[in-house]
């Protein structure tokens, strides 16, 4: 059997570095979607917040819907209509002190308002993006079709930003 | 513009999609052709509180039904159409004067 080599949404993309910001693909490993039957079950994120199990983040994308990062599905499968999800999403990273400032040309939501552990599904320009504010940053999910156009337009504020900040 | 989402707080409009009336949510026996007829076609165009069927379309994809002014733009309200979901009244700041 051949064995294929996977290849992430920007393969072979190298880090951006501008002002104090860093702009990176980040490999999400498993994500699977988890829609509960019933919302009321125990373990499900509230609105527009991360539960993090380990390594394993679930993340609420929706009414009724939440990303599960990193982690076995495991007894998810009872109680939640459950879709592998995986191939479906590219991930970024922005990191740095002025990530917050470089978002907030893109995302028409308060960023400053999101503390490590929340989430938001909005948009990045026209493009549907989920934010996950992490520690010194956030983390974004886009669409994998979206993924080169994403980086596009992030790395663009990003250069403009940083032509900004020098003169 | 802003909608204040019952799920996700304050987003701006551009977040949203518009559908129409509350109307659509009461849909009129079938074979009675006056009221599906005025179901598809007859709205009143009020100076006033309307409320309307938006969706949180680029958000958590939420039905939500807005109550808003069209005079002065304001909204006073905003619930869930899903489960005759509870209303963000309580949680909406009083914005003096602001649309």
């Amino acid at each position: 059997m051949v064995n294929l080599i996977a290849k992430s949404p920007l393969w072979g993309q190298a880090p951006l570095v501008s002002a104090g910001v860093t702009l990176a693909e980040v490999d999400l490993g498993q994500v699977t979607s988890i829609a509960p039957f019933d919302m009321a079950v125990p373990g499900f994120p509230a609105p527009n917040t991360v539960v993090a199990d380990g390594a394993a983040r679930l993340v609420w994308t929706g009414r009724g819907q939440a990303f599960l990062i990193g982690g076995p599905v495991g007894d998810w499968a009872e109680v939640a209509a459950v879709t592998d999800q995986s191939d479906g999403w590219a991930g970024l990273s922005l990191l740095g002190a002025g990530a917050v400032d470089v978002l907030a040309r893109l995302v028409p939501v308060d960023l400053r308002r999101l503390a490590v552990g929340d989430c938001a599904r909005t948009q990045l320009g026209h493009m549907a993006v989920i934010v996950i504010a992490v520690a010194g940053g956030f983390e974004l999910l886009v669409f994998r079709s979206m993924a080169q156009t994403a980086w596009h337009e992030l790395a663009t504020v990003i250069k403009m930003r940083g032509a900004r900040l020098a003169c | 513009m802003r909608i204040t989402c019952p799920l996700c707080g304050p987003r701006d409009r551009r977040e949203f999609y518009y559908y129409g009336s509350e109307d659509y949510l009461t849909q009129p026996a079938l074979g009675d052709f006056d009221a599906i007829d005025a179901h598809l076609h007859l709205r009143d165009n009020l100076a006033g509180e309307v409320r309307d069927l938006w969706y949180h379309e680029m958000g958590c994809a939420a039905w939500l039904l807005v109550t808003r002014n069209t005079v002065t733009h304001k909204i006073s309200d905003v619930v869930q159409v899903a489960g005759g979901g509870v209303g963000i009244l309580a949680k909406m700041k009083p914005e003096e004067g602001a649309l």
